[in-house]
């Protein structure tokens, strides 16, 4: 029961950070309808960000957050600015090869600025964890989750109250239509394809504390925001957020009943399972896509 | 028009052909490492260590009047790009002889191509016991197989009054290995194995393995995997609030990078290395370890690196003693003469022994194991 108990801690735990990931990369892809390759190597630059303004300028761990979903906004803004905005109107496949192209020299920088060796952030938690009963969790892990979750949650309010978040949904729904009505479509894609990255980055961010910080950390992760979104249905938000705890759930107690090795399947197991029995995703209304 | 490029063409090939053998001025060693991916900081340290051997070779005159070139490639951490980096350096470099491949899977996908080329290899780090017992003689390793590794480690086994041991290790040739290995050797002393755990090597999050291993009736958890993952499993194993005591296999440590990234987390861990940088008088050459590690510094690399670097110096050392007892640059040649040298390594001596299925051994030398524990964040030595 105890050690039921301490998965269950830890899959609420991974599964914030997961959903995180995941709502950045549904919200490009809903809206801009682009299959963002960036999305890992953006997670992987927040985690730099983080490391260069603690370690090697000895700033605020709690600073360094902000700075880094700033530096992810701007990264994303400018990705879409010279890479996207000219492909506009181009087809999917053309946009998603840029995509691959820039995540991979992208990649390359970060491994030529920072070397492979992997780099580690110290925080200013506590390294003993909080015990409760039978069940431990790090005081560091904690606050990823109550991050991940004010993210989340900021994220849900920018897009359901406020104008942007109208004429955002608006653009998702019908962009022609947006656009007769007044909406500026290019600030929007630009805006969203900054909001989807900022959320990448301060995932890095967060983590990067967590785990260590190298060039390839992002693989894992965008494969895993993929799946998050693939399972909670593309363009949907909610379904991002439940699909990053299934998934975690799905890899916790396939690890620990299951089989370790397998782990990282399990999630995939799951995937396959929702394209043959439901496609559009867990949690996908019946909504004008096109 | 077309006949005429294609005359050029083979002009140019033939061309480069001829003066890429008779134009060699130097002596290649193919480096074959993991510089990029999971194990990125490892095969980092290895080339680094690799170079210090050639420098110091070069600077001595290099062998058979040549100097020695290193040509080093990455294998991204990845089987199958060992295998193409393998197939590069012999066919396109043409190295006479390669040092690699770091991990044991990644040697064993470069095996194949060696007996396809005829080209022999130094292993200088991976331990899967298969590297040399499947009758590949183009083999010579200078690492410990894990059974000996285990066989090392069985004399302080009842030091520690083990009990019932739980396993989590890579999975791959190297973390199953060790897993069968020392299940072997604890067994016949009447230990008990609880769980066999394994992660992906590229995993970040251990914690679904480590929440089992937690609520297991085991004292001690065997951990093998290179130092990224370990700096991981030391902070989860401390956020979960494990206190088993944790042993870890296979050498590729870096103690001192654990102790600066995992900080208190490695306090009472335990490692079975190959290597004793912190106590250079109690190496087997302290003279040889001393020279290294004064150059390691002088080139500003982090001292955790040296229980890593030292197998890529003391692997150059070893091709260039074989190279230099041929007389000739040549894959054959070479081969023969890997049984003949006897090099003092930073480790222990470095002469092949035969292993493996007979009429095509593969060549095993004899280094030494020792086992180190972290206690307030400083290396110190156990007796084995």
């Amino acid at each position: 029961m105890s050690e039921f108990l301490q998965h269950l801690v830890n899959m609420l735990v991974l599964g914030g950070t997961y959903a995180l990931l995941g709502i950045g990369l549904t919200l490009i892809f809903g809206i801009m309808n682009v299959v963002n390759f960036t999305h890992g190597i953006l997670y992987t630059f927040g985690a730099y960000i983080m490391f260069i303004v603690v370690q090697q300028f000895g700033l605020n761990f709690f600073l360094a957050l902000p700075v880094a979903v700033l530096a992810g906004w701007l990264l994303g803004a400018a990705i879409e600015l010279t890479l996207l905005r000219p492909l506009r109107g181009s087809d999917i496949d053309t946009t998603m090869l840029v995509m691959i192209g820039a995540w991979i020299a992208m990649q390359s920088g970060t491994l030529w600025i920072w070397g492979g060796v992997a780099k580690s952030v110290t925080t200013p938690f506590p390294e003993a964890p909080l015990v409760l009963g039978p069940v431990s969790v790090s005081w560091l892990r904690l606050f990823v989750l109550a991050a991940a979750a004010m993210l989340i949650l900021v994220t849900y309010l920018l897009i359901n109250k406020t104008s942007l978040g109208r004429a955002m949904r608006a653009t998702f729904q019908d962009h022609d239509t947006a656009s007769l009505m007044g909406v500026n479509v290019d600030m929007i894609y630009t805006s969203t394809f900054a909001i989807g990255s900022s959320l990448a980055a301060a995932a890095g961010a967060l983590l990067g504390p967590v785990y260590v910080i190298f060039p390839q950390m992002g693989d894992l992760a965008a494969v895993k925001a993929f799946a998050i979104v693939i399972l909670g249905g593309l363009g949907n938000i909610t379904g991002a957020v439940i699909g990053g705890f299934i998934l975690a759930l799905a890899e916790e107690l396939g690890a620990g009943y299951v089989s370790s090795g397998y782990r990282d399947a399990m999630g995939f197991v799951i995937i396959i399972a929702v394209l043959i029995f439901k496609p559009t995703g867990l949690f996908a209304r019946a909504e004008r896509v096109g | 028009m077309t006949r005429a490029l294609g005359l050029v063409g083979t002009i140019a090939l033939a061309t480069a052909l001829v003066g890429g053998t008779a134009g060699a001025q130097t002596i290649k060693i193919g480096v074959n490492e993991p510089l990029t991916g999971a194990f990125a900081a490892s095969g980092t340290y290895v080339v680094n260590g690799a170079k210090i051997a050639a420098d110091e070779i070069n600077a001595k005159g290099g062998i058979l009047g040549k100097k020695i070139e290193l040509v080093i490639e990455d294998n991204k951490s990845n089987p199958t790009e060992a295998a193409a980096v393998a197939e590069k350096l012999i066919t396109s470099d043409k190295v006479p002889v390669l040092m690699g491949a770091w991990g044991s899977s990644l040697t064993l996908a470069v095996m194949p191509k060696l007996m396809e080329y005829e080209t022999p290899m130094v292993v200088e780090t991976s331990s899967s016991g298969k590297i040399t017992t499947t009758g590949n003689p183009f083999i010579f390793r200078i690492s410990p197989p894990s059974a000996v590794e285990a066989a090392a480690f069985k004399g302080i086994v009842d030091k520690l009054a083990l009990k019932k041991v739980d396993f989590l290790v890579i999975n791959n040739d190297w973390g199953r290995g060790t897993a069968e290995d020392f299940s072997k050797m604890m067994k016949d002393k009447g230990i008990t194995i609880g769980l066999v755990e394994t992660m992906d090597q590229g995993a970040q999050d251990m914690s679904a393995q480590l929440s089992k291993i937690k609520s297991s009736d085991s004292e001690t958890v065997i951990v093998t995997t290179a130092v990224d993952q370990l700096t991981l499993i030391f902070k989860q194993a401390a956020a979960l609030g494990l206190k088993k005591r944790i042993i870890t296999t296979g050498g590729s440590q870096n103690p001192d990078q654990i102790i600066a990234q995992a900080g208190a987390a490695a306090n009472g861990t335990m490692h079975l290395t190959t290597f004793l940088p912190w106590f250079p008088d109690k190496t087997p050459n302290p003279e040889a370890t001393n020279y290294f590690i004064t150059e390691w510094k002088k080139r500003g690399f982090e001292f955790a690196g040296c229980t890593e670097s030292f197998r890529g110096y003391d692997g150059i050392r070893t091709a260039a003693a074989a190279i230099e007892k041929a007389g000739k640059a040549e894959p054959a040649a070479i081969k023969a003469a890997f049984w003949d040298i006897n090099i003092k390594g930073l480790n222990g001596d470095i002469v092949f022994r035969k292993s493996g299925p007979e009429g095509k051994e593969s060549g095993q030398s004899q280094p030494n194991v020792y086992l180190i524990e972290i206690n307030d964040g400083k290396v110190e030595m156990k007796t084995l």
